[in-house]
């Protein structure tokens, strides 16, 4: 029987440590003993598929979940799902959730003095499009205070989720604003020691998705993992 | 040869995920009374100091009864494909770091070369605290097969290969705990 082909390793440092202890919680929660290599089968390769509805119906427009408009600055974030390879992923979950202008997330465990907005909730989900694409219309999140060192603050953020063709490839990440300075200080941005990996974190304004008299466009895509190369895909790129 | 782009990195899910991540009806994952054997997985997340962890999150993956997956990836034909079961469920903990899953006993599905796998469930674990998920499985503590199963059998360290068998209890309610530091650590797996 042929093997089924794996996914692709990551490279090394693309991807943040379990054990980062600029980022505090991870100090008891990060696993001591090394990893058991395993060799992808049938198990990691395949993956749930979204095409059928069951994870229910989009909820793509954040800004109109309740009787008012939500208070802060109304974005447009759009982008892909892509693999390594660039190719489009169709028919996947996109989940996002996020707290609302004031830095406030609408959860129990919040405790922030910052207000709630009775016409925020913070939460979404979209399938992607034959290319690949999502969009959302949400408002701008604000930064908040954490506990993780004296006056730390998380820079504004979008929390993703996103589940792609195999167990595997499952990602769940954090988009984050251009230009903001709390970046430089945030450990859970700066966990990625590789730059070109951790810019990916960080979305494009685009003028052009942007919408007169309305909002602002964001974009953002996310790259999952690709499939290994095999020796067949070398030899035919060789010619 | 075209350049590969970098994959986007994983970032904590924070202790606010349930705003986007709780459902709880996916943490029955007989809902729409798929083929099987019913079984119920509980058990406890714990940290290093031993703590319960009340802000995890549990995505498990499995095959049907058959031992084929819901998913365009599996070409096993010759097994059927249960339209009942996703195959996929999410738990999260609760403020004791307690979780439980409703499933149905999965089947066994090839492995790599000749192996067959014993029955498992797939696990993607996420948390405060942990800035990419951790992988692990979980086997059952009846399965004939799990003394050839690859992965379980390559692990030479008793008190390691157990921590990925799920305790069978009474009425098909198997334990299976999540220690992720310690004595007892959960064996996680670089996938």
């Amino acid at each position: 029987m042929a093997e089924p082909p794996a996914y692709a390793r990551h490279r090394e440092g693309t991807q943040p440590p379990y054990l980062y202890p600029d980022y505090a919680s991870t100090v008891k929660r990060s696993p001591t003993r090394p990893l058991i290599r395993l060799e992808h089968t049938l198990s990691e390769i395949t993956g749930p598929s979204f095409s059928s509805g069951w994870a229910g119906a989009e909820a793509t427009d954040l800004t109109k979940q309740h009787k008012g408009e939500p208070l802060g600055e109304r974005i447009i974030v759009t982008g892909r799902i892509l693999d390594e390879d660039s190719r489009p992923i169709p028919n996947t979950l996109v989940e996002l959730w996020q707290c609302n202008a004031a830095g406030r997330y609408h959860h129990p465990v919040d405790q922030h003095d910052a207000p709630l907005d009775p016409n925020f909730t913070g939460a979404g989900q979209a399938v992607t499009n034959a290319d690949g694409r999502y969009r959302f219309v949400t408002i701008k999140p604000g930064a908040y205070p954490w506990r993780n060192a004296p006056n730390a603050w998380r820079p504004a953020h979008l929390h993703f989720g996103v589940y792609g063709g195999g167990f595997v490839t499952r990602l769940i990440t954090q988009m984050y604003f251009p230009g903001d300075p709390l970046l430089q200080y945030d450990p859970i941005y700066q966990s990625t020691a590789d730059e070109a990996a951790r810019l990916r974190l960080i979305a494009d304004y685009d003028p052009n998705l942007s919408e007169p008299e309305w909002a602002l466009g964001y974009s953002f895509d996310m790259v999952l993992r690709g499939r290994e190369a095999t020796p067949f895909e070398a030899k035919a790129h060789g010619h | 040869m075209a350049i590969k782009l970098i994959p986007t990195p994983g970032q904590t899910v924070g202790p606010f995920f349930a705003l986007g991540l709780d459902r709880p009806e996916w943490a029955d994952m007989t809902r729409d009374n798929p083929q099987g054997e019913r079984i119920v997985i509980e058990g406890q997340v714990r940290d290093g100091d031993g703590a319960p962890v009340p802000d995890a999150v549990i995505e498990l993956w499995q095959a049907n009864a058959a031992g084929r997956y819901n998913s365009p990836a599996d070409d096993q034909t010759d097994k059927p494909i249960d339209p009942n079961f996703i195959g996929f469920g999410r738990a999260a903990t609760d403020g004791q770091g307690r979780f439980t899953v409703a499933t149905i006993k999965p089947g066994p599905v090839p492995g790599r070369g000749n192996a067959l796998q014993a029955p498992h469930i797939n696990v993607a674990f996420f948390a405060r605290g942990l800035l990419k998920q951790l992988f692990t499985r979980i086997y059952f503590s009846d399965s004939a097969e799990n003394a050839a199963d690859p992965l379980l059998s390559g692990i030479d360290d008793n008190s390691v290969r157990d921590t990925l068998i799920a305790r069978r209890g009474e009425g098909g309610v198997y334990r299976f705990d999540f220690v992720l530091q310690g004595k007892d650590e959960t064996a996680f797996l670089d996938l």
